[in-house]
């Protein structure tokens, strides 16, 4: 099966007035068709930038090195009519934040014909409409809601309606960038059951992007774990929820308690401190000033990725002694 | 009769309309008994529409009462200015966005010293105000204070700038906070610590907080007790424990079942959401979304003509498990938590 996504080695840095930020270092990720691969990290981590540069749309200035390959071409060095081809036909976004994305004084209709039009411009009114009333139809909502404009609608349906945007000129990769993050638990759950339909049944691939690791522990096949710009922990989704190896993965999944669990009554757990600034990184393992188990030698030298069988793999030298 | 907590603030029989431009009349809260007493650390839980936030609201004043009223300490609100000033000293709201909530261009010293100021706290209780604002801005964990007294919030990051908010509302020394969603723009790894911040305020000021939230994982880390609320109602209250482990609404046992990682739950994801509350429907408000009514175990034990058209009692605010729901009702006594919801595993 191939890949609709590969990234190699990706190291993404802004120029900033402080000098060099470095937003993302050396990532490696692959999504398949039919499968949704979870990206975890708090804000600052690096997974916006990484979603962001998977289409190129990451800012001007941004020096970006490693390999995006989109269906096996590189989107990083491929020309511009190449790139335009690959936006919204081969691979498109769904930020967060439908609110602010839509705009607000355009129709339903218009917003959703609009990257139609744009790559097929022979396309007639009467197949527009046809095509946006099924996108609308296959994100759950009523063809009748064309006409409205976003105001007019909830927040889970602007949402809906920026999954159908995503869709509408038939990629076969999703990018979704928080989708669910400012929508209630029901609303939630109604959007990650009509992603996880979408995938399943138009065999998408999907990389799927939130800080909350028990949304991606419940709808992802793989899951990884960022930490100030790289890769901490990956592994099966249910496996690394249950049992994360990596001390910040950890403190990910104990941060949202199950619920029925007496260990977590009264005692929320967390972990002090804040991520590092990414023009400032520690020396050695970026985690270490946060971490529990931190050793001098966590703080000699960045860890590499270990691998420890079964598809995980996490960066650190101590999961043996802390699991 | 002894009650277990005395009740500081309590809503009884709240009603709040507003009207739409449309000139329909909006029930944003319609009939609701609450109380939180000393020291009690109760959430306050819905889908968005669900009234949550406009009684948080009515809670502390800002949004005066259509029908019924909110007792502090016993006595009737007083909605003057005067007694609204008086009530702030006792109940300080924290609001969930602390990067909008700031001035950003205050420093937090000027920002926690503000409220200090308007009600002249350094005369009233001989301390000096540098001296209440360190100890609020320690209080809420932010030690040693003094090094971010000159500091902007655009310096700060989303759980310090979350601290200086809620120091804020420390420095007039609240017997009430009341926290709208406190956690759900901050980091995972943040959110553990600011929720213990909470239970740690409860433990050595006897502070008590009525969160308003939509996430249940809060309040298992957190709340004495849980009041969950639908369409302008608390449709069921009870201890955390009975609430979140015995649900006994079809609408939190929903909301229980769609948390991710609650495996012994089968997902019931409701369709739509929340009426307009311009039309509440007829009966019980949550019928047209009701898994029971859809199913047919309403039908069964003979309580679907009531779900459709009989309005249910609103909900008291005494203590044990209360459920407003008429196949409840009819299935009471039975231990039973209602058919077709509950997979063991």
């Amino acid at each position: 099966m191939g890949e609709l996504l590969e990234l190699r080695e990706l190291t993404v840095s802004y120029r900033t007035s402080e000098g060099p930020l470095t937003a993302v270092r050396g990532v490696d990720l692959v999504v398949r068709s039919g499968e949704i691969v979870g990206v975890a990290g708090e804000s600052g981590c690096g997974k916006s930038t990484l979603a962001s540069t998977v289409l190129r749309l990451q800012p001007k200035d941004a020096a970006v090195t490693g390999e995006a390959l989109v269906d096996g071409a590189d989107v990083l060095t491929m020309g511009w009519g190449d790139l335009r081809a690959v936006r919204w036909a081969e691979a498109s976004i769904v930020f967060q934040g439908a609110l602010h994305s839509l705009n607000p004084v355009q129709r339903v209709f218009d917003q959703i014909a609009e990257p139609i039009r744009l790559h097929e411009p022979r396309v007639t009114t009467q197949e527009l409409e046809q095509r946006v009333g099924q996108l609308l139809e296959q994100v759950g909502l009523p063809r009748a809601r064309s006409r409205a404009y976003p105001h007019q609608l909830s927040g889970g349906q602007r949402q809906r309606v920026m999954i159908a945007m995503a869709l509408a000129c038939r990629p076969r990769l999703i990018v979704a960038d928080e989708p669910t993050t400012a929508l209630d638990v029901m609303v939630q759950a109604q959007i990650l059951d009509l992603l996880q339909g979408l995938v399943r049944d138009l065999g998408l691939g999907m990389v799927l992007i939130s800080h909350d690791l028990s949304v991606l522990a419940d709808v992802c096949d793989r899951v990884v774990v960022m930490y100030a710009g790289r890769v901490v922990e990956v592994g099966p989704a249910d496996e690394l929820f249950a049992d994360p190896l990596h001390p910040y993965a950890r403190a990910l999944s104990g941060a949202f308690p199950r619920i029925g669990d007496p260990a977590a009554r009264y005692a929320p757990s967390g972990l002090g401190g804040d991520p590092p600034d990414p023009r400032w990184l520690p020396q050695g393992c970026s985690f270490a000033p946060r971490c529990p188990h931190a050793v001098d030698a966590c703080r000699a030298e960045e860890p590499p990725l270990i691998d420890f069988g079964g598809g995980r793999a996490a960066a650190c030298i101590r999961v043996e002694e802390t699991r | 009769m002894t009650r277990t907590v005395d009740r500081f603030l309590e809503a009884q029989r709240v009603g709040v309309e507003f009207t739409t431009r449309g000139g329909s009349v909006a029930r944003a809260l319609d009939g609701i008994d609450l109380s939180v007493g000393r020291g009690e650390i109760v959430a306050l839980v819905g889908e968005s529409g669900s009234g949550k936030t406009t009684l948080a609201r009515t809670l502390i004043g800002l949004e005066p009462p259509t029908s019924g009223e909110v007792l502090v300490d016993g006595a009737p609100m007083d909605h003057s200015l005067r007694g609204l000033r008086a009530l702030r000293r006792r109940v300080q709201m924290v609001l969930q966005d602390a990067a909008g909530a700031l001035n950003p261009r205050q420093t937090v010293y000027e920002s926690v010293a503000e409220g200090v100021r308007l009600h002249r706290l350094a005369r009233s209780t001989g301390r000096s105000e540098t001296e209440i604002v360190a100890q609020a801005l320690s209080d809420a964990g932010l030690r040693p204070p003094e090094r971010l007294f000159l500091r902007y919030p655009h310096e700060l990051s989303g759980g310090q700038r979350q601290r200086v908010l809620i120091a804020g509302a420390l420095a007039l020394s609240p017997e009430l906070l009341i926290a709208d969603e406190p956690v759900s723009s901050l980091d995972a790894s943040i959110r553990g610590e600011l929720l213990a911040l909470l239970l740690r305020l409860r433990e050595e000021l006897g502070l008590g907080v009525l969160v308003v939230t939509h996430d249940l994982g809060l309040a298992w880390n957190i709340a004495d007790r849980i009041a969950v609320m639908y369409l302008g109602r608390i449709v069921e209250q009870g201890s955390t424990e009975q609430v979140l482990e015995s649900p006994r609404h079809p609408y939190t046992r929903a909301l229980l079942s769609v948390v991710p990682e609650i495996d012994r739950l089968e997902p019931v994801v409701l369709t739509g959401e929340i009426p307009d509350p311009t039309r509440i429907p007829d009966g019980c408000r949550f019928h047209p979304r009701c898994p029971c009514l859809l199913d047919g175990s309403s039908a069964a034990a003979g309580v679907d003509g009531d779900c459709r058209s009989t309005p249910l009692e609103i909900l008291p605010a005494a203590p044990g498990h209360l459920v407003a729901c008429h196949l409840d009702a009819k299935l009471h006594g039975s231990t039973a938590p209602g058919a077709g919801l509950f997979t063991d595993s």
